[in-house]
């Protein structure tokens, strides 16, 4: 029994919990490509290397991008404790502002985007897709137009407080699924947007790309993290801190609270913009019916939560586990279970998951991995540096 | 009325404020000389916090004027009272529960460049000497305190004493002017408290600061202040030093059955 008795020496000092968090992550991990060969077997009956190939590699791309996404929820509330239940809003527009920027002419019953002139933003096919910088200029656009938002939406509500805001911003949220779907002259209405470009898609061979959009997204997901630890472990991320657990005090610790809030407000809205960015890359079309209240709000604050709030790499580890078990559970469709059941699957599939949420909370109410207990890095390594150096013989 | 000292640092001048029908503060008036260590005293309910929350900024008065170095203070937000050199510490410790007793400290000074994100980005040498600079005095300061050994541990699980002394660490790591002090004596220990007592002492004869102290424990009141201002429902009644106001029958009254007339 390793969780009693004696333990080796690497495992002194851990946790229970810290063993079970360590088996749901090796476990999703083991069983995410048995689920992708299983899935793909419908496609190809007799299992096949490429089938499964892109069912993982279309895993780890929504991994990936439900990580920037929760990465940008974990500046705003698990940093600073600011409420926002409209992460919706903030993914959608970034998703939109990329996908007009980067798509050619719009094809169909529709001729215009955002009544006409966002025809004549087509970066791309006046180039081609094997160059890098208009995705860029693409993602900063909608990182720029998300945090334009979040701007807005920051001075008549983030006064309030937490429960009002909370309604404010579902609110938002609601305005901008509406917008979408309702007026059609702007981007499409309820067809969606298709044939977005891949980025870099002109250099390799298309059945390749999925490899290639799996390491476009990762590094992104790099850089976004280490930017955004870098910002956090330091005095600024020091108030955000602050601001989470006593506003007051920290207004009368001299830090203007409002300007760090909306700041917090607008960088965590941009990351979430640069999410809806690669989700646009990485799926190539955009159906606003995909953007539903659960599946891009409250799953990431899911996998906030179980991830651990307050952590940007717990943001990383949420973001795996939830989708993790929410594919696991996908295999739970396509059996013979009888009518009662197999039609009620999705929603069987929603409530095992709740089930599955709770109980990692009940076992670890901070989440996988839990916030640092030091906020800043300088202070971190300063406090190793004196731990490792033998302390001097004590004064008297 | 101060005319034996110097002038004032702060004036309150015909402050009021009501919460609905309770007038907690009444036209008061009061001045605090500067480098004086003045007590604030009055039976509870008397608006002594209130008056604390509207000089620092949380509450704005209905009516009424408060100058701090002859420059109004009122209706300005806390922080920018803060970086006038007028900083509190509140009844109940409002620690960062969250973060390190060291870090608590190391959040308050002021102007420090990692707070800007481009400095966290793109500074990170200055940075870092800021950073050592904050860490240094903030060591000192929990010396100072008898925290040390608590340097790394979560403000959170500290007694309501040691979060007392953190509520003062905090307003020691600014170089303030004046300080108002919310009760630091409350659930503190004794012997440490006088301890505090001399070091307060200390820090106003070696740095100037002012000091304006809410207390209830007369013992620490008259080791501690060099003058006393009695409020009662909501406004001045007497001011003095404290073997004055101890002599004060109006005093005497308002504590013990002046409100139940």
């Amino acid at each position: 029994m390793i969780l009693a008795g004696k333990r080796p020496a690497w495992a002194r000092g851990l946790k229970p919990s810290d063993f079970i968090a360590t088996a749901v992550l090796l476990t999703i991990t083991l069983a995410i490509p048995f689920i992708a060969y299983e899935q793909s077997r419908g496609a190809f009956p007799d299992g096949n290397i490429a089938g499964t190939m892109s069912f993982y590699t279309a895993f780890l791309v929504t991994v990936g991008v439900f990580a920037l996404l929760t990465m940008g929820l974990n500046i705003q509330w698990g940093y600073t404790g600011v409420i926002n239940f409209g992460v919706l809003a903030f993914f959608m527009l970034g998703a939109y502002t990329t996908a007009i920027i980067t798509k050619g002419d719009p094809q169909g019953d529709f001729t215009t985007y955002i009544g006409g002139w966002g025809n004549d933003l087509n970066l791309i096919p006046a180039l081609a897709t094997d160059q890098w910088l208009p995705f860029v200029i693409a993602t900063a656009a909608a990182a720029l137009a998300a945090g334009l938002l979040a701007l807005l939406v920051a001075f008549p509500t983030l006064h309030l407080r937490e429960d009002y805001l909370a309604i404010a911003t579902i609110g938002i949220a609601e305005v901008m699924r509406r917008v979408v779907i309702e007026e059609r002259w702007m981007v499409n209405g309820s067809r969606g947007l298709t044939g977005v470009p891949q980025p870099l898609g002109g250099l390799v061979d298309q059945s390749d790309y999925k490899y290639l959009n799996v390491v476009i997204v990762g590094i992104v997901v790099i850089i976004v993290f280490f930017a955004l630890e870098r910002a956090v472990r330091s005095p600024w991320g020091r108030v955000l801190r602050g601001l989470s657990d006593d506003e007051e005090a920290t207004a009368a610790s001299g830090k203007n609270v409002f300007a760090f809030k909306t700041q917090s407000f607008v960088v965590g809205a941009a990351i979430m913009g640069i999410g809806g960015s690669m989700y646009a890359y990485a799926f190539s079309a955009l159906s606003p019916d995909a953007f539903t209240h659960l599946f891009a709000t409250f799953i990431f604050w899911a996998m906030l939560m179980v991830g651990g709030s307050g952590n940007n790499k717990g943001a990383i580890a949420g973001a795996y586990v939830i989708w993790g078990l929410w594919t696991i559970s996908l295999q739970m469709q396509g059996y013979e279970l009888g009518d009662v059941i197999e039609s009620r699957m999705p929603f069987i599939r929603g409530l095992l998951l709740g089930v599955a949420i709770v109980g990692v909370l009940l076992i670890r109410p901070l989440g996988l991995l839990p916030q640092e207990r030091r906020v800043s890095a300088w202070v971190e390594r300063r406090v190793k540096k004196e731990r490792s150096t033998p302390a001097p013989p004590a004064e008297t | 009325m101060n005319s034996d000292q110097r002038p004032p640092i702060l004036t309150v001048e015909d402050v009021s404020k009501a919460f609905g029908g309770l007038k907690a503060v009444n036209h008061a008036n009061l001045e605090v000389a500067e480098g004086s260590i003045t007590g604030l005293i009055g039976p509870n309910g008397a608006g002594k916090t209130t008056l604390f929350n509207i000089i620092s900024g949380f509450i704005k008065p209905d009516s009424g004027h408060i100058a701090f170095q002859g420059e109004r203070i009122d209706g300005i937000p806390p922080h920018r009272v803060f970086h006038r050199g007028l900083v509190r510490t509140f009844q109940i410790p409002r620690e960062f529960g969250g973060m390190t007793v060291l870090e608590n400290l190391m959040l308050v000074p002021k102007d420090q460049e990692g707070e800007h994100l481009w400095a966290a980005w793109f500074l990170p040498w200055r940075v870092s000497r800021q950073e050592d600079e904050n860490f240094t005095k903030a060591e000192e300061v929990l010396r100072f305190l008898n925290l040390h050994q608590l340097r790394d541990e979560y403000a959170l699980n500290l007694s309501g004493g040691q979060k007392k002394l953190l509520e003062l660490g905090r307003t020691l790591m600014c170089n303030p002017k004046m300080i108002l002090l919310d009760e630091p004596a409350a659930g503190v220990n004794r012997t440490l408290m006088r301890g505090i007592v001399n070091d307060i002492k200390r820090l106003r004869q070696d740095l100037g600061i002012t000091f304006f102290v809410i207390e209830h424990d007369m013992d620490i009141v008259a080791l501690l202040c060099d003058r006393l201002i009695v409020m009662s429902e909501g406004s001045k009644l007497a001011e003095g030093t404290p073997e004055e106001v101890r002599a004060d029958e109006r005093v005497l009254e308002a504590y013990l059955g002046g409100q139940v007339r």
